[in-house]
């Protein structure tokens, strides 16, 4: 793992984005794409729009592409419930492409203690994780939206490659991310 | 006063605007009152379409943007008013029509009666805010909405029920989609 450049790699990534064409961005944060929030909250305030809720930021992103824009949507996976409609009903239906970056607390579940655990109880990570780390990749696939694990090696790649399918198929496309790629130091 | 006719006269004062109308038969009223090439009518995603305004909004800051918006949707997407006031967009202008009631449904009451969502708006930071219960004090409140810079709110309380003869959007999706992408880049 990335250790002390993990706060270097937020910036590889949104750097990755911006190269990629990516140009607006909206989002509830989480813990795990911290170092990327702190790349977001240094852009100017018609770049990065903190939303209230996931699928509003949704909504904000759809806007934003009517609106010439090439949006990205942040979020821990606990948004991807409240995103399912807006994904299902207005970017699905309108062929209004967004890529989603969700990050993916609970890993694992309840099951197997991963090496470096600090879940309560030597579980893989907090109890409001577990359901929704379970089933976290099942919400991209009841909508079959391309989805790839972000991979630290061949970030800029997984990028491009992302950007390319979203803007081949103009439907939303999503990025998940793992534990310890945006923590920081702290 | 009808919401049909306060749909076509907010829409007939703001012909230069790029228009986000929400889902449900304020969206179809705005399709009978007068399409236009800006017009994007949400068919799902009820309680976006504040947000889809805030994202074009930002994304265009020099064209007039107006969201033509119902209570049911407001009280769904309340925190999006939150986000506009924080973006506080010079350029949106958000019409709420307020029959206290899920017209589209069967006219079962909202809470409007009890919720005020005009002092919301206000209270989230919309720097003008307006009430229109009348044809008189629409035209009115059509002046204060749109009589300076946004974010600006104007509620229209309207009678219960359904015009006749109110057509449903013809076009596709993704032909909304795409018309209102260009009108909004052109």
């Amino acid at each position: 793992m990335s250790g002390a450049g993990s706060g270097d790699l937020g910036a590889r990534f949104v750097g990755a984005l911006e190269r990629a064409g990516f140009d607006f961005f909206t989002g509830v944060p989480c813990s795990l794409l911290k170092t990327v929030w702190q790349r977001l909250e240094a852009m100017p305030a018609d770049r990065y729009v903190s939303a209230v809720r996931e699928d509003s930021a949704l909504g904000i992103a759809a806007g934003a592409y009517l609106g010439g824009k090439k949006p990205v949507v942040m979020m821990q996976n606990s948004g991807l419930g409240v995103s399912m409609n807006a994904l299902a009903s207005l970017h699905l239906l309108y062929d209004v492409p967004v890529l989603v970056v969700a990050s993916w607390r609970g890993e694992g579940g309840t099951g197997g203690i991963p090496e470096g655990s600090t879940g309560p109880k030597g579980f893989v990570d907090a109890p409001e994780h577990w359901g929704m780390g379970d089933t976290t990749h099942g919400y991209f696939g009841l909508l079959k939206m391309p989805f790839v694990l972000l991979d630290p090696e061949g970030l800029e790649e997984q990028v491009v490659a992302m950007a390319h399918e979203m803007e081949r198929t103009r439907k939303p496309v999503a990025i998940i991310v793992r534990k310890g790629l945006f923590e920081g130091s702290h | 006063m009808k919401r049909f006719d306060a749909v076509k006269r907010t829409i007939e004062r703001a012909p230069d605007s790029l228009v986000v109308c929400c889902n449900g038969m304020i969206g179809r009223e705005g399709w009978t009152a007068g399409d236009r090439p800006g017009h994007f009518y949400m068919i799902g995603s009820m309680g976006l379409a504040s947000s889809v305004a805030l994202g074009l909004a930002l994304a265009q800051p020099a064209k007039r943007v107006l969201c033509v918006d119902g209570d049911g949707n407001v009280l769904m997407g309340l925190g999006a008013l939150a986000s506009v006031g924080a973006a506080a967009p010079k350029n949106l202008y958000h019409v709420c029509l307020d029959n206290e009631a899920h017209g589209s449904t069967g006219d079962q009451a909202t809470i409007t009666s009890k919720v005020e969502l005009d002092k919301i708006a206000a209270a989230c930071g919309y720097v003008r805010v307006a009430r229109a219960t009348d044809e008189a004090s629409l035209e009115r409140g059509l002046e204060v909405l749109l009589g300076g810079p946004g974010p600006a709110f104007l509620l229209v309380k309207v009678e219960r029920g359904n015009v006749k003869g109110i057509g449903r959007v013809e076009l596709t999706p993704r032909q909304l989609t795409d018309r209102a992408r260009a009108e909004a880049t052109r």
